[in-house]
């Protein structure tokens, strides 16, 4: 092989993680034997995907998100509200729903630079916030109803010349992937990651900091909301819909080798974490695995996966320290990490 | 400083990347029971099941057009003792949660049951937000208020049953509804028919509608409720008499985006689903939209009284059937406490009667201007108020 794709460090082993589910869902369901399948997978693991890609900003750049999910069940239940099912308030409202998601990271920012108090903090109790307003607001019941034109983005499909009817959200995905790989090729993004590696040596070599974390938080918000709208087109209006999210954002950007407290990993893996943890799941329910022994499954190969994928960054170092299983740890590296 | 964080974090996320979407134990084996093999629930009970299902074409005794005020074969005690004669009550509430849109709707009816009693002066009402500990202790403040009579909904059974009991040893008439607790010391308890009938109602549906051989799935929201577990009990004994083939049965959280993912699933795994059970109708929309999206035909479906189902059934034509836990029984504690605080009997176990939605009158029961979520057995159409405060 002559041409080596640029993988940041740690993403071959999640990407690995991933194919060996590919092909798993291959063998087991009959759908995943064409395009259609994998495409219905995407469409269903989108919003966790920008979730974990809103999630890797803030956590390549030392920090934690814990917001998003209460995010996510806010922005679905003012759009419901809101519209009411009135087809002609679909566009501001989701113009509205993408301000304030803004405005939420804006303000996790805010607090985490100028007023120093640590992000886990902050988007903990931003996350509270939310929760109480939401259900302030709405006693606990969700009133309104979303318009098909605001359902569309997370239900419908799209005519794309060549390829024929291809999901929204899979499109809204693409679309915010390759500007995140372009953002983080870029200097601001190579900035940022250097911000979770060393804030002091980016602080004296002349880096902005605070504007950077700023930049992240913002980025996590605005990406929750975009969650929003397509969850609450997928399933429609529901108080629970961001139950938990929040953590299987973090989870999925684990999976794919990004080290928490920040600077190391890459988008690419952060997302295809979030897609393995989608389709772990649908693997489980296609292979019939149910109840209690599904929780122990899914929980034992996300621990499993974790551990090797830290394994791939750091293995030599490991390997001086604990010298026994060399053998075992050396053949399952990766060829190219 | 971040660094330090770390840690706490990925052990709480890998603990709720695990639970969050999964469920704890099933003590079934649920996995595929056939027709032939299935397990009896360790919630069922034959003499209860029986008894539900009996109450269900039995005729209820009141009003005709008011099953709020309806009771199925009562067994009338004396109130002599707590008689308060002039008015001017304070009726006390202690509520186990608004959590829910059920709960949501039930409690906007019952405020204005209250508003159309000028003998209540003063309601009060303490959210114990669904934790025990708080309903006990809001329990126990209530007894020192002065209440005229206290009506309690409990969070869980058996937790709250020793702080009933005290309630009741204040010599206040105590009304317990919706769920019940483990003493006979309340003057009545009010509940519909219950579980047992509820799940029935669905499955002996499904029965009649798919052929047999069909594969029925069952979704319901979690293990471990007593409510939700005797629904599926019902459901599972008429099943295991049928031809029928549950080929799953799976938890859904109650939530609508994991429903939607686990019927598609199924539409892969088994190539096609005849019928559809579940235990609570939260989540039927984002189940028959998994079919809708797949492309293929809806099959007969068990949902709820919720709006959005019912409008969903009208405009797709659906094969449907809507069993009901109706929120009207929230009006019926109101009426209860002032009839015991007048003196009249009341029966001991105040059964209401439970009636279910299907293709004959849903339309009647379809209210374009309410919100999705509405449910539509509140027997709140004809009062004052209608429809503001349910919106």
């Amino acid at each position: 092989m002559t041409w080596r794709p640029r993988l940041a460090e740690g993403t071959a082993p999640a990407l690995v993680f991933l194919l060996l589910l590919l092909i798993g869902l291959a063998i087991v369901g009959p759908a995943y034997s064409e395009p259609a399948g994998y495409l219905a997978l995407l469409k269903r693991a989108a919003p966790l995907m920008i979730l974990a890609i809103g999630q890797y900003f803030v956590i390549v750049s030392g920090g934690f998100d814990l917001s998003v999910g209460a995010l996510v069940t806010a922005g679905v239940v003012i759009a419901a509200r809101l519209i009411g099912g009135n087809e002609s308030a679909t566009a501001w409202v989701i113009l509205l729903v993408l301000g304030f998601g803004l405005l939420v990271g804006l303000i996790n920012g805010l607090v985490t630079t100028k007023l120093l108090v640590p992000s886990f903090i902050v988007t903990l109790g931003m996350l509270l916030v939310l929760d109480g307003a939401t259900f302030l607001w709405t006693g606990g019941a969700p009133r309104g109803a979303l318009s098909d034109g605001f359902r569309m983005f997370g239900r419908g499909n799209a005519d794309v010349p060549v390829l024929g009817e291809v999901p929204w959200s899979v499109l809204i995905l693409l679309s915010i992937l390759v500007a995140a790989v372009l953002f983080m090729r870029g200097g601001t993004g190579r900035a940022l990651v250097a911000v979770g590696d060393n804030e002091a040596t980016v602080r004296m070599s002349g880096g902005q900091v605070d504007r950077l974390r700023l930049l992240a938080f913002t980025l996590s918000g605005l990406l929750a909301a975009v969650a929003a709208i397509l969850l609450g087109g997928f399933a429609g209006v529901s108080a629970q819909v961001g139950n938990g999210l929040e953590f299987r954002a973090i989870t999925a950007v684990v999976l794919g080798g990004v080290l928490l407290g920040g600077g190391r990993g890459s988008v690419v893996a952060a997302a295809a974490g979030a897609l393995s943890l989608e389709a772990l799941f649908t693997l489980l329910n296609l292979l019939g695995v149910s109840g209690a022994l599904k929780s122990a499954v899914q929980g034992v190969i996300i621990i499993v996966a974790v551990a090797y994928a830290s394994l791939g960054g750091g293995v030599r170092q490991r390997l001086r320290l604990w010298p026994k299983p060399r053998d075992s740890v050396q053949t399952a590296q990766p060829a190219s990490s | 400083m971040n660094k330090r964080w770390s840690v706490v974090v990925v052990a709480s996320a890998l603990a709720l990347a695990g639970c969050s979407s999964d469920l704890p134990a099933d003590n079934t084996p649920g996995d595929s029971p056939s027709s032939s093999d299935a397990v009896k629930s360790e919630f069922f009970d034959q003499a209860e099941y029986n008894r539900q299902l009996a109450f269900r074409s039995a005729t209820p005794e009141g009003p005709d057009g008011k099953p709020w005020e309806q009771m199925l074969e009562p067994e009338l005690v004396d109130t002599a003792k707590f008689a308060k004669p002039g008015g001017n009550y304070t009726l006390c509430f202690s509520n186990a949660a608004v959590n829910n849109p059920w709960r949501q709707v039930g409690y906007k009816t019952m405020q204005e049951e209250v508003k159309l009693h000028p003998e209540i002066s003063t309601f009060t009402v303490l959210d114990a937000e669904a934790k025990d500990d708080k309903q006990i202790s809001d329990i126990q403040s209530l007894t020192a208020r002065n209440c005229s009579a206290i009506i309690i909904s409990p969070n869980t059974t058996a937790t709250l049953t020793p702080a009933v009991e005290q309630a009741c040893a204040t010599g206040v008439p105590v009304i317990v509804f919706d769920r019940g607790v483990n003493t006979t010391c309340p003057v009545t308890f009010i509940h519909p028919i219950g579980g047992f009938a509820f799940g029935a109602d669905g499955a002996e549906f499904l029965k009649e509608k798919v052929k047999p051989g069909g594969k029925v799935l069952a979704l319901r929201i979690l293990p471990g409720v007593d409510v939700l577990e005797q629904r599926w009990a019902a459901a599972n004994e008429i099943f295991a008499g049928s031809e029928l083939d549950v080929a799953g049965v799976e938890f859904t959280d109650g939530d609508a985006a994991k429903t939607k993912s686990i019927v598609s699933d199924y539409l892969q795994r088994v190539g096609q689903i005849d019928g559809v059970w579940m235990d609570a109708g939260a989540t039927a929309v984002a189940a028959v939209e998994a079919f809708q999206d797949a492309g293929v035909d809806v099959p007969p479906f068990v949902g709820e009284d919720q709006q959005d189902f019912l409008r969903l059934w009208v405009d797709e034509g659906l094969t449907a059937v809507a069993p009901t836990y109706p929120t009207y029984q929230w009006r019926t504690p109101v009426i209860a406490a002032l009839k015991i605080l007048k003196g009249e009997q009341v029966p001991k176990e105040w059964v209401l009667p439970q009636p279910r939605i299907t293709s004959d009158n849903v339309a009647s029961y379809v209210k374009q201007d309410m919100p999705p979520l509405h449910y539509a057995m509140c027997g709140c159409e004809e009062m004052p108020g209608y429809p503001g405060p349910w919106k």
